[in-house]
């Protein structure tokens, strides 16, 4: 199958703006998804908000673009209604990790099935550029004029802490390790999280003096590193272990419940 | 040499950010007024980098398009 036959092509042109990293890793997912042996209709794409959230509404499967911070309680109901489905969450950094952080832990917590992609940009890029739990430490945004005296999470290690079973980093530059560790995560039974460094050359670039989309791009290129070189951000995969997924163990609970029921 | 590749770019998409141009190791594209446009389209060798690094989904790159 062809990846780009996965879009709504009455949908496109996207409305990210030039040079943003988003459609790369919307691209990324598409191939990784083309290459499995799936049906689109039995695939559900859920996002909240944010740009990075826009993402559902270019895609033809299951779609729901649902509230902010919200996506992954919606997605932990279709599961659990449906469980057949494959379930994917596309959701940004300040999505995921302000608003909808309780979510986060807690479906990383329960190993629910779900795959958990993070446009990470570092900044919220559809209201103009307020700071996000990970915009670096005196980075500058809208709300933070003279740097953001905040220190981000380490998403990667909150995901781990928090239980998830498949926790992978990836960044734009490397659209092929990146459609790979998203393969990897689709393929995971059970919680998989993967944050993927992506440039916002709107927002985060013009007020941190990044340069153009090229320029941002060769950051990445220069501070990312999948051999764990010394004073780089790492790219990979930090967890990956097999814990029984918390679907299978509902049903089978209410399986043995209903066994031990008298006069049946 | 003809190439073996062909890559086509759909204007309406682009939005010539020039990060394809940036990854070509053979200088195939070229940014014009405001798109990105194949120059030396003899010189693809088929990477797929700028179809990969695409943020728009404007670049395909076809194998045997180019056979004159």
């Amino acid at each position: 199958m062809n990846y780009k036959d996965l879009l709504r092509k009455d949908k496109m042109p996207h409305i990210w703006c030039p040079g943003c990293g988003h459609g790369m890793v919307l691209s990324a997912f598409l191939r990784a998804l083309a290459k499995k042996d799936f049906d689109p209709d039995n695939v559900a794409v859920i996002s909240g908000i944010g740009c990075s959230s826009r993402a559902s509404g270019y895609l033809d499967f299951n779609t729901l673009h649902t509230t902010h911070g919200r996506a992954i309680p919606f997605a932990t109901g279709i599961k659990m209604a449906k469980p057949g489905l494959k379930v994917i969450v596309l959701t940004g950094d300040g999505d995921s990790t302000a608003i909808g952080g309780n979510h986060l832990i807690h479906a990383a917590r329960r190993n629910i099935e779900l795959t958990v992609i993070v446009f990470n940009n570092n900044i919220y890029g559809m209201t103009s550029g307020q700071y996000s739990p990970l915009t670096p430490h005196m980075k500058l945004a809208t709300t933070a004029p003279y740097g953001n005296i905040d220190y981000p999470f380490d998403l990667v290690n909150l995901a781990k802490g928090a239980g998830a079973t498949f926790v992978a980093r990836s960044a734009t530059v490397q659209p092929r390790h990146l459609e790979k560790v998203i393969g990897q995560g689709l393929d995971h039974n059970g919680f998989s999280l993967i944050e993927v460094i992506t440039q916002c050359p709107t927002y985060f670039g013009r007020k941190n003096k990044m340069g153009s989309p090229v320029d941002m791009l060769q950051w990445q290129r220069e501070n990312t590193s999948t051999t764990g070189k010394e004073g780089t951000i790492p790219l990979g995969i930090f967890a990956q272990e097999e814990r029984p997924e918390y679907g299978e163990n509902y049903f089978e609970l209410i399986k043995t419940l209903g066994e031990g029921k008298s006069g049946e | 040499m003809a190439s073996k590749f062909q890559v086509s770019i759909l204007p309406k998409y682009c939005k010539g950010c020039g990060i394809c141009v940036s990854v070509c190791p053979k200088q195939v594209l070229a940014l014009g007024k405001d798109k990105a446009q194949v120059e030396h389209a003899d010189q693809c060798i088929g990477c797929l980098n700028c179809e990969y690094h695409c943020p728009d989904f404007a670049l395909t790159v076809t194998e045997g398009g180019n056979d004159e």
